[in-house]
C-alpha cells in the first residue's frame, strides 16, 4: 500500500461529494457527533453498536458485516472514505475493520472531521438515504489482527508498539486523559514494547506527518524493520491509527493490530507487566 | 450562546475524589467557542488527549498529578496554549480565551 492507495485530502472528498460510487462514512469515538453535524452525504456507524457483537467481546460476524453494509447502502465496488473526530482514531479503527472483512477500495480522509473543521468546511445536519445493496464479505483476514497469546509470545521477539500516552505507558494513566481514570485493570506495558505514541504521527491539525518523517520516528524509536510488528493500545483503536501508518502509509508487510489491548492485557492473570519509561525485559 | 452555565462543568457523577479534574471553557470575544481542540501536553509537551468543546465551548480531562499544558486549536485562530497545575481530588478551571 501507500499514501496514494490508501489516504484522500479534505479538497479530494470536496471534489467528490456527489460521487454516487464514493461514500463517505463517519465513525466517532463520541457516537453523537454525526448527529450534530457531518460532511454531506456521509453515513454515520456506530463503533459500539455497529461493529461489536453486543454479547461476547469480540467484533461482530461475517454475516452481521453484511448485513449492516447492504442495509447502509454500501456496495462492494464503491470507494469507502472514513473520517472521525480524534484524529481519526475511530475512523482507522473502522478502516482496519473493512480490511479485516476484504473491502476492496478504501481511503482515510487525511485530518478527519477536525481538519474538516479547521478548514471551516460545510457541514450538514442532513442524513442521506441510500439504496439497499447486497454486501459480500471476505473471511476475517487474521493477518491483521493479533489475538493475546499471540502478543504474549512476541515478548522479545516482535516490535511490540505501545501506542498510548508516555503517561499510560509508564503506569501513571490508566486510560486516555479525556476519560475517568477508574479502571479495573493493572497499569503499565507490555514488556519490550517500544512506546511510540500515535500523536507522534500526526500534525496538529491530525494530518499524517510525511513519510520521511513517519519512517524517522519509528526507526529512532527502536521499530526493527526486518520483524513483525504488533501495535496495541487500550481498546485497539489508537493502535488502528498505527497500524495504518506502519501497513498502508510505510508498506511493512507484517503488522498486526492487538484490539484486546491494555484491557485486556492489563487483566490477564500471570503475564509480565512492565512499569514506568523504560521497555523493561523479556 | 446565551445562557450557558457560568463557573464550569457540572461536575455530577464524577467521583472527583479520586481524578484530577482539568477543566475550562473557550471563548472568543466572550462568547463561547463550540467548535475548538483542546489537547492535553504532558510536562515534556508530548500529546496526552484532545476534547472537542462541547456547544458551550466546554471541555474537561482526567489528568494525572503534575503540571500539564493546555494548547486550544480553532478554526480562524492562532493555536493558544495554558500551563495547569492538576492534583488528585481538585478541579482545575482554565479559562481560554482564543
Amino acid at each position: 500500500m501507500s499514501r496514494e492507495n490508501s489516504l484522500v485530502t479534505a479538497q479530494w472528498v470536496a471534489d467528490h461529494l456527489d460521487d454516487p460510487k464514493v461514500v463517505l462514512v463517519e465513525v466517532d469515538e463520541d457516537t453523537t457527533a454525526y448527529d450534530k453535524g457531518h460532511i454531506k452525504g456521509a453515513i454515520k456507524l456506530d463503533w459500539t453498536t455497529d461493529l461489536q457483537d453486543q454479547v461476547r467481546r469480540d467484533f461482530v460476524n461475517k454475516q452481521q458485516f453484511e448485513a449492516l453494509l447492504s442495509e447502509r447502502g454500501v456496495a462492494n465496488d464503491d470507494t469507502v472514505v472514513l473520517y472521525g473526530g480524534n484524529n481519526n482514531w475511530f475512523a482507522a479503527y473502522a478502516y482496519w475493520y473493512f480490511k479485516l472483512y476484504g473491502h476492496g477500495d478504501l481511503k482515510l480522509l487525511d485530518g478527519g472531521r477536525k481538519k474538516w473543521e479547521l478548514d471551516s468546511r460545510e457541514l450538514t445536519e442532513e442524513v442521506p438515504t441510500r439504496e439497499k445493496t447486497s454486501y459480500t464479505a471476505q473471511e476475517q483476514d487474521r493477518s491483521i489482527r493479533a489475538f493475546r497469546d499471540e502478543t504474549v509470545e512476541a515478548i522479545g521477539v516482535k516490535n511490540l508498539v505501545d501506542v498510548r500516552s508516555p503517561d499510560e505507558y509508564a503506569g501513571r494513566l490508566l486510560a486516555p486523559a479525556h476519560l475517568p481514570q477508574e479502571q479495573a485493570q493493572r497499569a503499565g506495558h507490555i514488556p519490550t514494547a517500544a512506546n511510540v505514541p500515535w500523536s507522534k504521527a500526526a500534525n496538529d491539525d491530525g494530518t499524517f506527518k510525511s513519510d520521511d518523517e513517519l519512517k524517522k520516528i519509528y526507526t529512532e524509536a527502536g521499530v526493527d524493520w526486518s520483524k513483525d510488528t504488533i501495535a496495541y493500545c487500550r481498546i485497539g483503536e489508537r493502535s488502528s491509527h498505527t497500524w495504518f501508518v506502519l501497513k498502508e502509509l510505510l508498506g511493512q508487510e507484517n503488522v498486526k493490530n492487538y484490539d484486546g489491548s491494555w484491557t485486556e492485557y492489563g487483566s490477564l492473570v500471570g503475564v509480565p507487566v512492565a512499569l514506568g519509561d523504560e521497555r523493561g525485559e523479556a | 450562546m446565551c445562557g450557558a452555565t457560568q463557573g464550569g462543568l457540572s461536575l455530577d457523577g464524577i467521583n472527583v475524589a479520586k481524578e484530577a479534574v482539568v477543566q475550562g471553557q473557550v471563548t472568543r470575544g466572550g462568547e463561547p467557542v463550540g467548535n475548538a481542540y483542546v489537547r492535553l501536553l504532558d510536562r515534556t509537551g508530548e500529546f496526552t488527549a484532545e476534547v472537542p468543546t462541547s456547544a458551550t465551548g466546554h471541555f474537561r480531562f482526567f489528568a494525572g498529578e503534575g503540571e500539564w499544558t493546555l494548547r486550544t486549536l480553532a478554526p480562524k485562530a492562532d493555536p493558544v496554549d495554558r500551563k495547569v497545575h492538576a492534583a488528585v481530588g481538585s478541579v482545575a478551571e482554565v479559562a481560554v480565551a482564543i
